[in-house]
């Protein structure tokens, strides 16, 4: 048990100034704005919850919440699997291991921007790779810049490939704690792979696993770079997700005031969902 | 066991294809880039990488960007050092509000904080200084630091801390002399994780500088826009953006997947 001494603030005092620092002002400034209207010069009117109310019935909000959910669902419903059957089939011991884990960590050091660039040389349709074999060596048609669907699946893959990785080396890190006694006694009951799977691996990858889907979901929901400079939102809208119709409005349109009642909204739903990813997958932990 | 194998060979296939065909296209001329489809650069040219390594705002911009993730990665480590051995050993008034807190701050979108952190670091006098991004970048790396390292701290057995107060060491003596060496991979670990989230952002390093300390990352849009479509350039300075991480990843590869493993939520 840990004991009760209220000097630990004093130990979490430099983090919390630097934090607070960091988080609370430009958080009041966003609040600031987002009840007030300016037309420059610094002016600013009272504007109530105006705002809020015209974003929360926005149809250009919702679609771009819609897209968002959407594409979040999506790739957790691949990465998360995926990233579990190749923690699964990896070595647990020996000279691959290494350089597995670094070759898979390779996609997430990357400056984001340039994780953009790089797909977008990669795909395009003439001198890319992947758009020169799809399109003259499997003859299919594929122009990501024209057709939304071909938009879609680019994003979609280019976020597979750049951060199922994550996924993999925390299920990897909850499965090599295992000791190799609870595979022993497996085998000594005759369990079928699918049972190892479930009583012994599963269990011992939960906590990992509910840390993984957390910032996935958190980072996902958040993202802008790459599929901003993938596609710049297009063709047409069909690839703007929120943190890319956000800054479209705030620094695009310059509209402070609905940029920032956005915002809120926009943080209130990320922080409502963890709970309720948090709550759920934590909740059989208490019984 | 071997047929096993394959999905991870596959899935690494899958994650070396475009980074192949981005450093094959930072080997080959802008002609052979536009004229058509290769494989292989037909014609072998560093041409790309001397512009990089011979024109200023190319290399002031690695200079740049390494600089102010190392002091990030400094400052992050160091203060959430202290805090983290707090949640791991006390308890005290708060202590789990404050945690939650901690970790929301990863939550808030970047984009929302852009303009507002525009304005607080010129009001402080730091725009486009190494410090204004370092310490902006304090706001996801720290709580992931305090994380990480309190995980770490939760595996050392408390008789370690008692044991040295008995023989009387005073805290910064056993902290630094004891303690510290005991969890030295998490310190690793930790480092790793602030350089690597502080190398890869952009939208707020690029936010709050320039021209003195502007990143890397800002330099390509803007040659990439400016420059017509220099193709060859950009995939050249892409691929030297890959060095520093797989360098530092080697560091920690050891470590790495247990970093996370030993977190608590």
């Amino acid at each position: 048990m840990r004991k009760v001494n209220q000097k630990g603030w004093f130990f979490v005092l430099p983090v919390l100034i630097l934090v607070a620092f960091n988080a609370l002002v430009p958080m009041m400034t966003v609040v600031n704005y987002s009840v007030q209207e300016t037309f420059g010069d610094n002016v600013f009117f009272w504007q109530g919850l105006d705002w809020f109310q015209q974003i929360l019935r926005s149809e250009r909000f919702h679609a771009a919440l819609g897209r968002q959910f959407l594409f979040t669902a999506m790739i957790l419903a691949i990465e998360v699997p995926l990233g579990v059957i190749i923690a699964l089939s990896m070595p647990r011991k020996g000279f691959w291991v290494p350089v597995c884990l670094v070759t898979m960590a390779l996609p997430m050091l990357i400056p984001w921007n340039v994780v953009g660039a790089m797909w977008n040389i990669f795909t395009l349709p003439d001198i890319g790779l992947l758009g020169y074999l799809m399109n003259h060596t499997l003859g299919i048609d594929y122009n990501m810049t024209q057709d939304p669907v071909a938009a879609w699946i680019t994003v979609i893959v280019m976020d597979v490939w750049h951060w199922t990785s994550l996924v993999v080396l925390l299920c990897y890190a909850g499965l090599v704690s295992i000791p190799d006694a609870y595979y022993q006694a497996a085998k000594i009951d005759g369990a079928s792979n699918w049972s190892v799977f479930r009583y012994i691996q599963l269990p011992k990858m939960k906590q990992v696993l509910t840390i993984a889907v957390l910032l996935r979901f958190m980072d996902s929901f958040n993202i802008y770079t790459e599929p901003f400079v993938l596609t710049g939102g297009g063709p047409g809208n069909s690839t703007t997700l929120l943190s890319i119709d956000l800054v479209k409005i705030a620094l695009g349109q310059f509209d402070l005031g609905p940029a920032a009642a956005m915002s809120l909204i926009y943080f209130a739903i990320t922080l409502f969902v963890s709970w309720l990813f948090y709550t759920l997958m934590t909740r059989n932990d208490a019984k | 066991m071997k047929k096993r194998s394959i999905i991870p060979i596959l899935y690494i296939l899958f994650l070396m294809l475009p980074i192949y065909w981005l450093v094959a296209m930072s080997f080959k001329t802008t002609q052979e880039i536009l004229g058509g489809f290769s494989l292989f650069p037909q014609t072998w040219t560093l041409a790309s990488y001397r512009t990089i390594f011979t024109d200023p705002t190319w290399y002031w911009g690695y200079i740049n960007s390494i600089a102010y993730v190392s002091i990030n990665t400094v400052i992050s480590v160091t203060v959430a050092l202290p805090a983290a051995y707090a949640f791991s050993r006390y308890r005290f008034l708060g202590d789990k509000q404050l945690f939650f807190w901690l970790l929301t701050n990863r939550m808030a979108p970047a984009a929302v904080f852009a303009l507002p952190f525009f304005q607080l670091y010129s009001a402080v006098g730091l725009f486009d200084t190494y410090w204004a991004v370092a310490l902006a970048h304090c706001l996801f790396n720290i709580p992931l630091a305090v994380w990480i390292l309190e995980g770490f701290m939760g595996g050392v057995p408390k008789e370690l801390d008692e044991t040295a107060f008995v023989d009387g060491y005073s805290f910064p003596r056993f902290f630094a002399t004891v303690f510290l060496p005991t969890i030295k991979a998490g310190v690793g670990v930790a480092a790793f994780f602030c350089f690597m989230f502080s190398w890869v952002e952009l939208l707020l390093a690029k936010t709050l500088t320039a021209v003195y300390a502007k990143p890397i990352a800002a330099t390509m849009t803007k040659t990439a826009s400016s420059a017509g479509y220099e193709l060859g350039l950009l995939a050249a300075a892409g691929t030297l953006t890959i060095i520093p991480g797989a360098i530092v990843i080697w560091f920690v590869r050891n470590y790495i997947a247990k970093g996370f493993a030993l977190g608590r939520v």
